[in-house]
């Protein structure tokens, strides 16, 4: 049997900012599904008889509420960020418009999903265009996840931020579905988390190009002709 | 109009009441409407001159819980004045007239108080079939229309009226749908709940009376008043809910404490309305005093966002017994399955790029 060999670069990819933002937001949603199926599924922990003695379950509440804000403008700062970053951080990676982009798509679902032929094709420095174009139904996830937990914010808020979002529940007819719809958005967060984490092993098991550690340092080891 | 018409006060006087009495009347209208001390005045000097409002109350696909609500509201006023003396030119069930009789008041009502009387709908109007409800050999449709064209205000009352309530839960066979869905362009209020308070709809009808003009509006057509806080913000239980104190069944330890109705079900976080602050039959208590979660009946849909002793609703055309979480659940195991079979079948797959590959790494 031929033995490979390969010459790589090492090309910094991911800049301080997203990486910044990749591990705040993970730490946000972390903290954000854990609090939020308790605040949907309170457990029996009665700490004290009297509902004066303890305030448990507005703790967890309130860090809900707070890392909702540093998830929301997280958020928002990588879409501006979208604007200005390298061209693996840009925006127009995350939309498919281009007919490479679907081409890379297929490329990538045979490859890697499908475990056909390893394609180069489907391996680029940055996202694969498969995986940028989850990141994006992610960023409407996350656009959905906002409108609908401030929305359900704002009628408890005086501050203008959740108020901007007061007009959103009412479109869905109100408090109720806002909630249920939240709630089913949480899943697709969870489903997503798990797939992610195991697509970036599965990368870097097989590719060798430090795509788990990229995430850290920002290097990726890539082949000499990859652009 | 020939003869002067009298003044709701002087209506008031003439059936027994005495002044003390209508000036409580008045406070109290006046708090429940959140108006400021000043504001009392305005109410009783409007009381006092304006004449009397003709009303015309109709009745389609519903349950009259509307009208059993309003007609003991506290203050015996409300239901004496604005059911007897009000001017109540027509309504189905209370009407002493009848079939011809009764639609003759009504055009004659519609025809010299045009643009002057107030219009309250109770019930909501079927669309699929015009059919299924008419009054008098015409369709609640048609009456809606014509009625509203020469309303001043137009009042929905309670859930029916406002978001269609269980006739428009799925499947919603009659096609009903609530008045502001019929009448395009028009302003309605919607006095919401199933039944809404009696003293809310009181306090919304002396709101038209007093100023002339409709209430102050949410983006749902709630006047801001009475619908612009959770029952859960305004519940005397809530202490419990923040401190993690909740009743699991019905019948438990904590549910004698009077602890937190979150986890039987309680729709007390997602429904606006006064239930906490004005409270029922009297001043006496609300559902959540007597041990029963809040259903949400002032909320669009609750019907659909069921069952009422779970929190989570049902998830659409998985069966009662699922929801999102059990769903998510199946999901999560499904994903997980996934993987571990991709897991296995790229060590099967890709057994040669793991084990032969040889990369040097070329810092520049």
């Amino acid at each position: 049997m031929d033995m490979i060999k390969k010459t790589r670069n090492v090309v910094y990819v991911w800049e301080f900012p997203v990486r910044l933002y990749h591990w705040i937001n993970a730490l946000s949603i972390t903290v954000l599904i854990a609090t939020g199926l308790l605040i949907g599924h309170p457990i029996g922990i009665h700490l004290a008889p009297e509902a004066s003695m303890t305030y448990w379950f507005g703790w967890v509440r309130f860090l809900h509420f707070a890392f909702a804000f540093l998830f929301f403008f997280n958020f928002i700062f990588r879409m501006y960020w979208g604007l200005v970053g390298n061209e693996y951080s840009r925006w127009f990676n995350y939309i498919p418009i281009r007919k490479k982009q679907w081409a890379q798509i297929w490329a990538v679902i045979k490859s890697d999903v499908l475990l056909l032929k390893y394609d180069e094709e489907s391996k680029p420095i940055g996202h694969n265009a498969l995986a940028s174009f989850t990141y994006f139904l992610t960023f409407l996830a996350f656009l959905l996840q906002c409108l609908t937990g401030f929305g359900m914010y704002a009628a408890m808020s005086q501050s203008w931020l959740p108020k901007m979002f007061a007009w959103f529940p009412h479109l869905l007819g109100g408090d109720m579905m806002t909630r249920q719809i939240h709630h089913i958005t949480m899943w697709f967060f969870i489903l997503f988390a798990m797939v992610h984490i195991y697509l970036v092993f599965y990368h870097d098991y097989i590719e060798r190009k430090g795509t788990v550690s990229s995430m850290i340092g920002g290097w990726k080891f890539v082949d000499k002709d990859d652009k | 109009m020939a003869i002067k018409q009298k003044t709701l006060y002087e209506e008031i006087r003439e059936a027994g009441h005495s002044r003390r009495d209508f000036l409580r009347f008045c406070s109290m209208m006046a708090a429940y409407l959140g108006l400021e001390s000043s504001g009392v005045a305005q109410v009783v000097e409007a009381l006092e001159n304006n004449p009397r409002l003709p009303v015309v109350w109709f009745h389609f696909q519903e349950c009259t819980c509307c009208s059993e609500s309003f007609i003991r509201s506290s203050h015996p006023i409300v239901a004496d004045i604005i059911l007897d003396k009000i001017s109540l030119d027509y309504t189905e069930t209370l009407m002493a007239a009848a079939g011809n009789q009764a639609e003759e008041a009504l055009h004659a009502t519609m025809e010299k108080y045009h643009g002057e009387y107030v219009m309250l709908v109770e019930g909501s109007i079927p669309t699929e079939n015009e059919a299924y409800c008419c009054i008098g050999g015409r369709s609640a449709l048609e009456i809606v229309k014509e009625a509203a064209e020469g309303a001043k205000a137009i009042i929905a009352w309670g859930n029916c009226a406002s978001a269609g309530c269980v006739q428009a839960a799925k499947p919603n066979p009659t096609g009903a749908k609530p008045v502001h869905k019929v009448l395009k362009g028009k302003t309605v209020i919607n006095v919401q709940g199933c039944p809404p308070i009696g003293e809310v709809m009181a306090g919304v009808i002396v709101h038209i009376l007093a100023f002339g003009r409709m209430p102050q509006l949410d983006r749902m057509g709630r006047p801001k008043a009475f619908y612009s806080r959770r029952v859960h913000d305004t519940c005397y239980r809530r202490p419990n809910y923040d401190a993690g104190l909740f009743v699991e069944s019905f019948d438990d330890e904590n549910a004698k404490k009077g602890y937190c109705l979150y986890k039987v079900g309680c729709k007390g976080p997602v429904t606006y309305n006064a239930c906490g602050v004005i409270r029922w039959n009297n001043g006496t208590s609300y559902p959540i005093q007597s041990g029963h979660p809040c259903i949400g009946c002032s909320e669009e849909g609750f019907w659909d966002n069921g069952p009422f002793y779970q929190h989570l609703p049902s998830f659409p055309g998985f069966g009662i017994e699922s929801n999102a979480d059990k769903i998510g659940l199946g999901l999560g195991i499904a994903t997980g399955a996934g993987i571990a079979a991709h897991f296995l079948a790229t060590n099967v797959a890709k057994r040669k790029r793991i084990k032969n590959e040889d990369i040097v790494i070329n810092e520049k």
